[in-house]
């Protein structure tokens, strides 16, 4: 249909027709207020601040929800909406409390903006307010039912965006309020998008109320510690401590989405168990020791083994950044003169770049899963452990009909929409996605997903399958941490160098390190893999670099304290092979990012490796690195930018069995997960991850 | 089941097997027996459109209150769409002041029961719903019997009279909420969500209760359908004016002699109704102000009640006919009062949906209730009127302006009595912005 052309306050003004007059005047730089309108979400008409004038209508119209028409003449600023304007925020505020000066949103608060704008300069209410007590949901959100405007829109966000429903409305007229639909509490994913998308103060959050005013913090767009979805978070902090974090500008590939883990659990940076100072085994004993004592037992070490030709074993972290790991291997390769790394897999990513190869638009974005128009889901609870994908998927159901399929072994929370849901025993996955040949093959396109169920020859099997429906098929393959992804990229493999290059040698993989009984030396980053696996060498040096004192840091004879990937620069990349930038948001006393730790260690054993500073590190990975030649300038503001696939075969040797999800819940998140109180703090993961 | 004693001037359609005094509802054997369903019976003979024809030939009236043309209203419903179609009764009567669908369900539930089928077989609906106001839950009892009556004469149900056709019926509760008896929103409180209003478009016609093509009407609007396809459109637009067809139910209450459910002809005079058929105002005092159709309905002043009771009149001098409920307040009525008792019901009913009925409802009945108690300062006055013309047009759905097109005829046709209040106030409590005593 051809685009209608129709007048706002005299500007001509072009919009597809159904478009609404709101969003029309908008993208025309004209605002029409509005606080129960949200782009995305259901229409309320409720809170009558876009009422306009509309010629040839009497009575003054909602921008909202009326859509535009040829010729139609709209008035956003005449005299009579102005008035009406006015009059509804003297009604908004008559039962306000104008406990402004102590509110968290003071600063950020829509209603304040609006009757800065567009209110009257004095009230005229004389009569006592209605008064309602504020009430605690759950420990990261509070009520306050006096401050709420009931725009329902943390309604809508609960029951429409996430799928959750945990929102309801109790009372009528002008005592109604929000409520929890389980009574008193929540029962919920905990994720706090009520209390982002609330325009006044009347949701707040746990961590965050009465801590500050905005005006104080700075606002630091970072990308979460956490899962590897890759969500952009924007930390406030203030004197170097993250006070709260959400996304409100909705920059990023999550726009304004987070969940609990991105929005709260960023407390371990200031947990009381957070190592701060280097420990040295003096004695049979960790003990504090200066930055250089330690570094020197470890350089000193490293060195002699090195010169005696004795047995490394190098393990890398799937949290620090890829300047990190990149340096990492190199410096075990070169450095060192060994094959021995690896890290923690969680999906088989290998195969699936080798079996895609030579493929370009066969690797799913997070975009994607907004705009495909069908997807399929084998073998994850994407609710539960890629919150921001089935956020996504869900999202593009609502808004453009997604067709949703899901192989899992238990409900999950797709299956709410999904078109076929089908319970499947691990293994049998591939028979079961394959029973859904026909509908597949009748979509325009599709996206498949899928978790650690499907690896090693199953992955190859899996896209031989979508290459025989006869449609184009992305895929996604989930990995548990946020640089889960960049670890492989950049060959922390004790078989595969930095874009999956074939290694001359083969080295040992992590398991092979632990079961060595004559290794000489066992260097871990950010990794802690003692607590599931015993070290059967018993006269290994083991040098650690970690947070926390983990089970791994109490085995270790020299530990430094690492910062967190808040505390410091670098890119990391997400299970969608997205690159995207960290900026330091908190400061810790005594700590240094590993690429500190690793480039001081290398001078201290005399080895040229090269500058250590995040961005010339990156810059060696975008000449050398495969699929890395990504814009600079996408990922230095902030953008997330798609690494290309792999153009040849990559030769995979890795054994399946290594490959294995941690299995976190929305609520867990491997050991980083331990030290967030926040985390803890909630009752029990919502939903079910394959409960029958 | 009470009833008031009928008076000589009504003209009996709707009330015409009411018996006085009456003790039971009349059963389907009293019914049957006085040409009961045979209006029904003629309408299956007939095509929808036939139907249609006839109600629109007869100039019937929503006797909800917004008097839109019934027929019309019907033709509206997209009679090919694929989706089943529903009849959805409205029978939450809630309006302050009208009680003439209650004494239908009260004394003649199968009337009603005739209507609905006439009008299922019009739109061709496959289910239909009584939806009764929560505080008539004694009602639903007489209504349930009826309803089973009719199962058991085969009147519903599947092969009805054996046409092959099939409807089913029954009652719903309401829980006690006026904004159900706004159409879209007693649709939500039907399908088991918060009695809030729709927005509009899509209109019931179209989409519905769950989402399908639905006919929604008042008691009264259905209950007049079976003498119009009995007698014809035309015999029935004939007892009326040309543009208001047929009689319809009055309920008269307040300061006359014979306060009760009157039925009479579209365009009665006021004043005769008042006068004739109440047995004039109570005690023999002067009359001074009537509420012509329910409490949403804009106040008339004595002299102006001299008009015949149809829409365009009552529009003409800026009130409406709405629901019926015919108000009468005499000399010794406390105006100011009057309009802060109407102001808490709309307080109280608000639904909470959008800004200004909410906070002005709300704000609204503490300011008259301030000004009654003699607690109101100077721009008291002008403040509500200007707070209900703040509302007025401006809400979601149509209670805020029934909250607010009293508030404003009270105050411009009343303002003495409010600025009295004003004075005797001062003479009393001489400190103005004394502290408010009403709360909510």
């Amino acid at each position: 249909m051809p685009d209608v052309t129709l007048t706002i306050n005299g500007q001509a003004v072009t919009a597809a027709p159904g478009t609404l007059i709101i969003e029309a005047a908008r993208r025309h730089g004209i605002e029409i207020p509005a606080f129960c309108y949200y782009e995305g979400y259901s229409l309320q008409a409720a809170c009558r601040m876009c009422l306009v004038e509309i010629e040839k209508n009497p009575k003054l119209q909602p921008g909202c929800t009326m859509p535009v028409a040829e010729g139609m003449v709209v008035l956003t600023e005449s005299p009579k909406v102005v008035e009406t304007r006015k009059a509804m925020l003297e009604f908004l505020l008559s039962n306000h409390p104008l406990d402004c000066p102590v509110c968290d949103k003071g600063g950020e608060c829509e209603l304040q903006d609006m009757s800065f704008r567009y209110g009257a300069g004095e009230s005229r209410f004389t009569e006592l307010k209605v008064h309602g007590e504020e009430q605690q949901w759950s420990p990261v959100v509070y009520y306050d039912p006096a401050r709420c405007i009931l725009c329902y829109r943390c309604v809508r966000v609960c029951d429409e965006g996430l799928g959750v429903t945990a929102l309801g409305t109790q009372n009528r007229g002008v005592i109604s309020e929000i409520i929890p639909n389980a009574g008193d509490h929540l029962v919920c994913d905990e994720c706090g998008m009520c209390i982002d998308i609330c325009p006044v103060g009347a949701l707040t959050s746990g961590t965050y109320r009465y801590k500050s005013r905005p005006w104080e913090m700075n606002h630091v767009g970072t990308i979460c510690a956490h899962c590897s979805d890759g969500c952009k978070t924007t930390l406030a902090v203030r004197d170097g401590e993250i006070l709260r974090g959400n996304n409100r500008d909705r920059s990023g590939i999550n726009g304004e989405f987070l969940c609990i883990k991105g929005r709260y659990a960023f407390d371990f940076v200031r947990h009381p168990e957070r190592l701060q100072s280097p420990l040295l085994r003096v004695n049979g004993e960790l003990q504090p020791v200066s930055w250089s004592e330690a570094l020197s037992a470890a350089a000193a070490k490293f060195n002699e083994v090195k010169a005696r030709g004795g047995r490394f074993g190098v393990i890398g972290a799937t949290r620090t950044t890829n300047e990190e790991n990149y340096f990492l291997q190199k410096f075990a390769r070169q450095g060192l003169g060994t094959a021995n790394i690896d890290h923690r897999r969680s999906g088989d990513v290998v195969t699936l770049l080798d079996a895609l190869s030579g493929r370009a638009n066969a690797l799913a974005t997070v975009e994607d899963l907004y705009t495909a128009k069908a997807a399929l889901v084998i073998g994850s609870d994407l609710a539960q452990q890629h919150p921001l994908f089935a956020f996504q998927l869900r999202a593009n159901w609502r808004h453009h009909q997604l067709t949703a399929y899901v192989v899992t072994p238990g409900p999950v929370r797709e299956d709410l929409y999904a078109a076929r849901a089908i319970r499947s025993e691990a293994g049998k996955e591939l028979e079961a996605a394959a029973s859904l040949r026909d509908d597949l093959a009748k979509s325009q396109d599709l996206v498949i997903l899928f978790g650690d169920a499907i690896k090693g020859d199953a992955v190859r099997r899996l896209v031989e399958f979508g290459d025989s429906l006869g449609i184009p098929v992305k895929y996604l393959c989930l990995v548990d941490y946020a640089n889960s992804r960049g670890a492989m990229d950049m060959g922390l493999l004790p078989d595969l160098g930095p874009g999956y290059q074939p290694t001359q040698t083969r080295g040992l993989n992590w398991r092979e390190m632990l079961a060595d009984p004559a290794l000489d030396v066992l260097w871990v980053v950010g990794e802690d893999p003692l607590e599931e696996t015993a070290l059967a060498s018993a006269n290994a040096f083991v040098v650690v670099q970690d947070l926390f004192l983990t089970e791994t840091a109490k085995r270790a004879d020299v530990v430094f304290p690492s910062a967190s990937a808040y505390e410091k620069t670098g890119t990391v990349t997400n299970s969608a092979g997205q690159v995207q930038r960290l900026k330091q948001a908190a400061k810790v006393m005594g700590v240094k990012p590993d690429l500190d730790i690793m480039g001081l260690l290398a001078k201290e054993m005399g080895l040229n490796l090269g500058i250590w500073i995040p961005d010339k590190v990156f810059e060696e990975i975008r000449r050398t690195v495969r699929g890395y030649n990504v814009a600079l300038p996408v990922i230095a503001t902030g953008g997330a930018a798609q690494t290309g696939a792999a153009d040849g075969r990559i030769p995979v040797t890795v054994p399946p069995e290594l490959i294995r999800s941690a299995g976190d819940t929305l609520f867990t998140s491997g050991t980083l997960g331990r030290y967030s109180g926040m985390l803890r703090s909630v009752m029990e993961a919502p939903g079910t991850l394959y409960k029958p | 089941m009470l009833f008031n004693e009928p008076h000589p001037l009504e003209v009996k359609v709707l009330t015409r097997r009411f018996e006085y005094p009456n003790a039971e509802p009349i059963g389907i054997d009293r019914f049957l027996a006085t040409r009961g369903y045979e209006g029904f019976r003629k309408a299956l003979g007939m095509t929808p459109e036939q139907i249609i024809d006839e109600v629109k030939k007869s100039n019937l009236r929503g006797r909800g209150g917004a008097g839109f043309p019934t027929g019309m209203k019907w033709s509206f419903v997209p009679r090919q769409s694929p989706k089943p179609k529903y009849i959805v009764v409205n029978a939450d009567e809630s309006e302050p002041g009208t009680c003439k669908d209650r004494i239908i369900l009260e004394n003649d539930p199968h009337r009603l029961i005739e209507g609905v089928l006439i009008a299922a077989r019009a739109i061709n609906a496959s289910r239909g719903w009584i939806y009764i106001r929560g505080e008539y839950r004694y009602l639903i009892a007489v209504v349930d019997k009826a309803i089973e009556e009719a199962y058991q004469h085969g009147f519903l149900g599947e092969n009805i009279q054996g046409s092959g056709w099939t409807f089913h019926l029954s009652t719903h509760s309401g829980a006690g909420a006026y904004e159900c008896g706004e159409e879209s929103a007693l649709l939500n409180s039907l399908e088991g969500l918060r009695g809030n209003p729709r927005l509009k478009p899509p209109f019931p016609a179209t989409s519905g209760a769950f989402q399908c093509p639905t006919v929604l009407n008042n008691v009264e609007t259905y209950s007049a359908v079976p003498d119009i396809i009995l007698n014809g459109g035309e015999w029935y637009s004939n007892l009326g004016t040309p543009k208001n067809g047929g009689t319809r139910l009055f309920c008269l209450s307040g300061h006359v002699n014979r306060p009760g459910v009157y039925e009479l002809p579209m365009g009665f005079n006021l004043l005769r109704l008042i006068n004739e058929v109440g047995g004039g105002v109570r005690g023999g005092r002067k009359l001074k102000a009537v509420i012509p159709g329910g409490s949403s309905c804009p106040v008339l002043k004595a002299e102006e009640c001299d008009l015949p009771m149809d829409h365009e009149s009552l529009a003409k001098i800026g009130s409406m006919l709405g629901s019926g409920g015919v108000v009468v307040m005499d000399e010794t009525t406390d105006m100011v009062k009057a309009m802060f008792r109407i102001m808490k019901f709309y307080a109280h009913e608000s639904c909470g949906w959008c800004i200004p009925c909410r906070e002005g409802t709300a704000w609204l009945k503490k300011l008259l209730g301030r000004l009654d108690e003699g607690l109101g300062v100077s721009t008291d006055i002008d403040l509500a009127n200007e707070l209900a013309r703040n509302m007025l047009g401006k809400t979601f759905c149509a209670l805020g302006d029934a909250a607010a097109m009293p508030t404003i005829s009270f105050v411009e046709k009343f303002r003495g009595e409010f600025e009295a209040k004003l004075k005797s106030a001062q003479a009393q409590a001489p400190v103005p912005g004394a502290q408010p005593l009403a709360v909510l």
